[in-house]
């Protein structure tokens, strides 16, 4: 194990856990404020795009939207079964079979 | 106060137990493959497989362990991979103060306790839970501990599957991220401001990363279109 990788992890283990006791211990007579709470409400949709579209989009560091972009193909094709199904499977499976398949032509 | 005392005696804990058991087990399935995906790609990212699961040992949060994952693969620094995991963590303070409310009650160590396993997912079996019935600390506690160990558990099988696999890039492993990703916020688009939310984040984050360095393009899209959600939502209350 690296000491520096070691350190990040623990790091990354405190902020968590900061997160999920932070409100009991803060908020538990008052409540949380009404604007941080409606800031808070949309980062998950923000965090989910911002990691999603631009692995899609600039996989190799440069924008590349065309069908040479397997990335961006096999993104589409998974978001629709992710949109239909809302299963983890059948979208991964799908989703990979098409990156695996378009590797081979 | 004790734990006992929560609920009259032996059978009915018992009972709560299996409730919570039956209940979860639908959660629990849609978790292994999402923890399998962590092992493998802890070693896509050149993690060692300790490494992988000691960070599900010790962080026990899907998304954040993914995105810590690729920016340790990326080379980046400390500093930004912890402020990175705090801001996707940062709505478990909603989750927090949803559950203050009956949590308040109990002893603090172990609220603590309790509160290194709470995820979205425990978070929403409780609650509902709390709707049907009444809240029970043993409801919680299994949900919260069935979840753990089986996020443990999969994430040392997906390393033990990763490691078979000599490239898994050339199979095109990398895509699980964004595919995992896609079936997290697919349901969290139902209505118009998180379109919006959506389409904001997708412009800035690939502009940002366009003329950015490293994974900037993350935090900058992150902050302002959730801003922008949130002025949305004080718009429309004030409206």
């Amino acid at each position: 194990m690296r000491n520096e990788v070691f350190y990040i992890i623990l790091g990354m283990a405190l902020v968590t856990y900061f997160t999920r006791i932070g409100a009991l211990a803060l908020f538990r007579f008052i409540g949380v404020p009404t604007w941080l709470n409606r800031w808070l409400k949309y980062v998950p949709v923000s965090i989910l795009t911002a990691l999603i579209v631009p692995s899609l989009l600039l996989p190799k560091g440069y924008l590349d939207i065309s069908l040479n972009n397997h990335y961006l193909i096999a993104g589409i094709v998974a978001a629709f079964v992710a949109y239909k199904s809302r299963n983890i499977i059948a979208t991964l499976g799908i989703g990979m079979s098409i990156m695996f398949i378009l590797k081979l032509f | 106060m004790k734990l006992a005392n929560l609920l009259s005696d032996k059978k009915e804990l018992e009972e709560e137990a299996w409730v919570a058991l039956r209940e979860c087990t639908p959660v629990v399935i849609g978790v292994v493959p999402f923890g399998i995906t962590c092992g493998i790609m802890g070693l896509t990212a050149n993690m060692s497989g300790l490494e992988t699961i000691l960070m599900s040992v010790l962080v026990f949060a899907g998304a954040s362990q993914f995105i810590g994952i690729t920016m340790l693969g990326a080379g980046m620094g400390w500093g930004i991979i912890i402020l990175t995991t705090l801001l996707v963590n940062l709505r478990h303070l909603i989750l927090g103060s949803s559950m203050a409310t009956y949590m308040i009650r109990l002893p603090f160590p172990l609220q603590a306790f309790l509160a290194f396993f709470l995820t979205d997912e425990a978070y929403a079996m409780t609650i509902s839970r709390i709707h049907k019935a009444n809240y029970s600390v043993l409801y919680q506690l299994t949900v919260s501990t069935v979840l753990y160990l089986v996020w443990v558990l999969a994430t040392v099988v997906g390393v033990v599957l990763g490691s078979y696999i000599s490239d898994p890039l050339t199979w095109g492993l990398d895509f699980a991220m964004p595919a995992t990703f896609l079936v997290l916020l697919i349901p969290l688009l139902a209505e118009r401001k998180s379109l919006i939310v959506f389409g904001m984040a997708a412009v800035v984050s690939v502009v940002a990363a366009l003329y950015l360095p490293g994974k900037w393009y993350i935090v900058i899209a992150c902050l302002t279109a959730s801003l922008i959600g949130g002025l949305l939502e004080g718009a429309s209350e004030h409206a």
